[in-house]
């Protein structure tokens, strides 16, 4: 039976039946490509990503179109409500509430997004060097574990209380701020990454193209960068959405304790703790920004429950 | 070497009498941890003293049952796995205590070609890029000789070059093993080891396959070991054949004088289980049925490691391990019914 | 099994050590002087006196083994004292934790608060998995149905807003425009009689709702996740096969596989909601624990901060520590010896 069949190398073996002769060049079905296409049949995902596209956009370019000072004192127009002028009605000093959420935003999202990408930025070192080098496994973990033991409000809040003036000092007030708070997010959130990393990395480690690159002799290095990585940006990826989303809630209840940002920078958070006081006579104060806060994160969760459907190979029709 | 140079020589190979590679007591043993501080508490012994040689130019079989340590002998051999004891000799050099750039320097000498065609290709990487691997880590070539030559070791294989740009996701099984195959040919090995290349491919690719990898023994001039549990193809396409039990050889001969007089039990019991197309002769054949179960390999049995199922067992079993002896010129087994010969160390 | 939880028990103690040298150390960087708050007419060496009183003057170490002694003998043996109405040796003469602010002990303020946190804490986590276990399962059950999408919908929300939002957004409604509840939460309340235990629950009714909203949304994502996950498998498959009725199906075989993990998530969260507690508390104004955290905080008592802190974090370590050890016993393929 198997004497019969010969082929002669030189001759080309004919592509498999229902792919198209290579007379004009194909499309690349990319990995991309097809979790894009997954990931806009995810009708959360998909508004989601709009919501978001939508605030960012507000945020960044509304100041310009408002053109109103959110710091602008005009007590005759205090606790006004919603009109033309003041979309949102204005606070007990006359300030546009609608110019404060925009300013608000600006920092809120700046915190948010700089704080995941340094807490992704360490739980991905940490777990791929977990999942790959299994001597350093042991006590990597369990220096996750010891983070994971901190009770972390409790934390935050003390360092904060410490740290605050020293940075202040440092730094100038705002920056001062902006780093601490980055800083504390990013240092205490990296956990959840670092272990779904090393379990992803541990799985591609066994998997044989890794096996199949030591056998050609490939560095360590590059096994990692060019083999590892590649293959575990799928829960990274879903890690950052949620990190977006943690660290705005975090964030926002730091300077909701009052332990943020200071007044004159307003956050989301603060601008709540602020409102909080006037909440009998001006609900909306407390309302804007409890909703922007909301609003976001949820868009961002909605977004991070798509692309990890997306990634998903069970679910991707293939 | 280039293929074209190559495309003169005749099609049938002809092994020679130079060895490439010799096996010398190689030992694979796995520490089991357990207990509260996770102390070593025994070893599995998956490759447990193995001594043989490969000549250049042959194709060397590895059969056996599956978990017998013939996957684990071939990576051992390309050093994927650390040895734990024992020389592996390939060309003059021991590999087996080389390290870090020494090692890194054999490598292109000895390739592998995996099992699962899905698994061992990089799911993120063109086909291209993962043909060209080995070219850019031992770079040599600048950026356009690679991809002539990756273009070329596609049009070897039997692929259309024009498919450099693609993903594996969008070739079918059969051509991703090709591809594998490529990849292995990349930087001109002399040996490879085949680690099962067809035993995830439909019948009609397993045939393409292998007459692939015939044609380019003959053109090339590569040395295979060939590990399967496939005893029909390995008859095909080996011209000597081991046979392996539970981490140890215990027959090794050319494939003729093997499938028509087999020596040990094993090798009895285990032809007798290959299936013959032929109605007629399948019904009176007799199948030598083993009964019991395999031992842990943890904890082999005292003497013969196949003393436990042998139909042919006598008290000596039990408790001396056989030699492995050369029985007849050419012919080594490890059996104490086995007449003949002297033990024979790696020739 | 046993080799199993001695590891972990191996893992936890030493951990706890680390926390509270790193908590303590933390704290002590503080550049904080607890006479500051004093008048300045007071001269200072009287300030000097005062500062040895509360134990400043000795170098690090010795006030870090202190400061263990103190918590973890001192402490337990007033406790047993108090409990049992004994003495143990020589308790007049024993140095206890103070509060720099109102110089009490810090345990006695603890445990006067603690049960206002309980029972918010407590009730919430209890009505939260109440709410989550039903609607998780019903979620999977009938996956993709309008109770699914609605309650997938909803849980988001739940999880997404925060509960500082929550709880503002309860109270604009429930009490400023409705009413019907009381906004600030009375810490002298008594509960002697049926009127005044009914008074207590409608002054607890909203912060309880906002953290079990809180939990009820994350655990039943996680429930129907979890319950999902099983009910794909061939073993139902088989157990349909072979005629059982749906009920059994559902109750016997796939909900004891999907609680595993499930038990395994409501003893992790147990920490985290006393977190929560912090948040909603200063909402409320209820005087629990982390109230008493904020104040602490804000007023720079060090030997408070260090000892609430510290408690949350044995906290944690305990409920890891049980739910590690609870997944052992329910699922015979973790333990891995």
């Amino acid at each position: 039976m198997i004497d019969q069949v010969s082929v002669a190398p030189e001759k080309v073996i004919p592509p498999a039946p229902g792919s198209p002769v290579a007379a004009e060049p194909r499309k690349q079905s990319t990995l991309t490509a097809d979790v894009w296409r997954q990931f806009r049949q995810h009708k959360g995902g998909v508004m989601g990503a709009i919501v978001f596209l939508t605030i960012i956009f507000l945020v960044v370019f509304g100041p310009y179109i408002h053109g109103v000072d959110p710091s602008a004192l005009n007590v005759r127009e205090r606790n006004a409500g919603i009109s033309l002028a003041h979309p949102m009605g204005t606070d007990n000093l006359g300030r546009d509430t609608f110019a404060q959420i925009l300013a608000g935003g600006r920092t809120s999202l700046s915190v948010g997004v700089t704080a995941m990408l340094l807490s992704l930025f360490v739980g991905t070192t940490i777990g791929v060097l977990a999942g790959y080098f299994k001597k350093l496994e042991g006590p990597l973990m369990r220096l996750t574990d010891l983070f994971l033991a901190l009770p972390l409000l409790p934390l935050l809040l003390v360092i904060i209380m410490l740290f605050r003036d020293t940075l202040r000092r440092s730094f100038g007030p705002e920056t001062g701020i902006f780093m601490l708070i980055v800083f504390v997010i990013g240092i205490t959130s990296w956990m959840q990454t670092a272990r779904i990393v090393r379990g992803a990395v541990l799985s591609v480690k066994e998997q044989e193209f890794v096996l199949a690159a030591k056998s050609i002799g490939t560095r360590e290095r590059r096994i990692i960068t060019r083999h590892i990585l590649p293959n575990v940006l799928s829960p990274i990826m879903v890690s950052a959405t949620l990190g977006i989303a943690t660290a705005i809630i975090t964030e926002s209840a730091l300077s909701f304790l009052g332990l943020g940002f200071p007044s004159d920078f307003p956050t989301w958070g603060r601008l709540l703790f602020d409102g909080v006081n006037f909440m009998q006579i001006n609900p909306s104060r407390v309302i804007w920004p409890g909703l922007a806060i909301s609003l976001t994160v949820l868009s961002v969760n909605y977004i991070g429950d798509g692309i990890r459907d997306a990634l998903d190979p069970r679910i991707r029709g293939r | 070497m280039s293929l074209e140079g190559a495309m003169a020589r005749p099609t049938h190979h002809v092994p020679s009498d130079e060895t490439l590679v010799s096996i010398d007591n190689l030992k694979v043993h796995f520490p089991i941890h357990k207990g509260i501080l996770r102390r070593k508490a025994g070893a599995v012994r998956a490759v447990d003293g193995l001594t043989f040689v490969i000549r250049r130019g042959e194709t060397l079989g590895l059969v056996g049952e599956s978990g017998c340590g013939k996957s684990t002998t071939g990576r051992a051999l390309l050093r994927l796995y650390r040895a734990s004891d024992g020389k592996i000799v390939f060309d003059g050099t021991d590999i087996a205590s080389l390290e870090g750039d020494a090692l890194r320097r054999q490598r292109p000498r000895m390739q592998m070609i995996f099992q699962d065609p899905q698994a061992s290709l990089n799911p993120r990487m063109t086909v291209g890029a993962i043909i060209a691997e080995p070219l850019v880590e031992h770079g040599v070539m600048n950026a356009r000789d690679r991809k002539a030559r990756v273009r070329e070791l596609l049009d070897a294989v039997g692929l259309n070059p024009d498919y450099v740009n693609r993903y594996p996701h969008e070739f079918s099984g059969g051509q991703r093993q090709r591809i594998g195959i490529a990849r292995a040919l990349a930087l001109d090995p002399e040996f490879i080891v085949c680690d099962e290349p067809i035993a995830a491919l439909d019948v009609s690719i397993q045939a393409q396959v292998v007459n692939l990898l015939e044609d380019l023994q003959a053109k090339l001039g590569l040395t295979y070991l060939f590990i399967s549990h496939d005893l029909s193809m390995v008859k095909h396409i080996a011209d000597r054949v081991a046979v392996m039990y539970l981490g140890k050889i215990v027959e090794l001969a050319d494939v003729e004088s093997l499938f028509a007089d087999p020596k040990h039990p094993y090798t009895k019991a285990l032809l007798s289980a290959v299936p013959v197309p032929d109605p007629k002769i399948e019904a009176s054949r007799r199948r030598i049925i083993l009964t019991g179960d395999i031992p842990d390999p943890a904890n082999p049995p005292v003497g013969c490691r196949f003393c436990t199922r042998c139909p042919e067992v006598f008290d000596r079993c039990q408790v001396e391990e056989p030699d492995w002896r050369e029985v007849q010129p050419g012919r080594f087994a490890a059996c104490h019914r086995v007449e003949g010969g002297e033990a024979s160390s790696a020739t | 099994m046993f080799h199993y939880t001695l590891r972990r028990l191996m893992f936890a103690v030493p951990t706890l050590f680390v926390i509270s040298f790193i908590i303590f150390a933390l704290l002590d960087l503080a550049p904080n002087d607890p006479t500051g708050n004093l008048p300045l007419t007071i001269p200072p060496e009287v300030r000097e006196q005062i500062r040895m009183s509360l134990g400043l003057g000795e170098p690090f170490h010795i006030r870090y083994l202190k400061w263990l002694q103190q918590f973890f003998i001192a402490e337990p043996l007033n406790f047993i004292e108090q409990a049992f109405g004994i003495e143990i040796g020589n308790s007049a003469e024993r140095v206890r934790i103070r509060s720099w602010a109102t110089r009490s002990p810090v345990v006695d303020l603890i445990v006067e608060r603690m049960p206002q946190t309980l029972w918010v804490v407590g009730m919430s986590y209890v009505v939260g998995i109440l709410i989550a276990l039903p609607v998780g399962i019903i979620s999977a059950y009938r996956q993709y149905s309008w109770f699914d999408q609605i309650g997938t919908f909803v849980s988001m929300v739940g999880f997404s807003v925060p509960t500082f939002f929550t709880g503002v957004v309860l109270i604009v409604v429930f009490s400023v425009y409705l009413g019907w509840f009381p906004s600030i939460y009375d810490t002298t309340h008594r509960v002697t009689g049926w009127d005044s235990f009914w008074v207590q629950v409608r002054q607890m009714i909203l912060p309880v709702m906002v953290l079990a909203l809180y939990n009820a949304a994350q655990l039943s994502r996680f429930v129907r996740a979890s319950m999902l996950d099983n009910l794909n498998q061939d073993y139902v498959r088989t157990a349909r096969a072979k005629g059982m009725k749906e009920r059994v199906v559902l109750l016997v075989h796939v909900l004891r596989n999907s609680l595993i993990p499930v038990v395994t998530v409501i003893a992790l969260g147990i920490p985290t909601i006393f977190s929560g507690a912090i948040i909603t508390e200063q909402i409320f104004r209820v005087n629990g624990l982390g109230q008493l955290l904020i104040i602490a905080i804000q007023g720079a008592d060090i030997p408070l901060v260090q000892t609430l802190t510290f408690i949350f974090a044995v906290l944690i370590i305990l409920c890891n520590l049980i739910a590690d050890i609870l997944y052992g016993i329910l699922d015979p393929r973790i333990r891995y010896d």
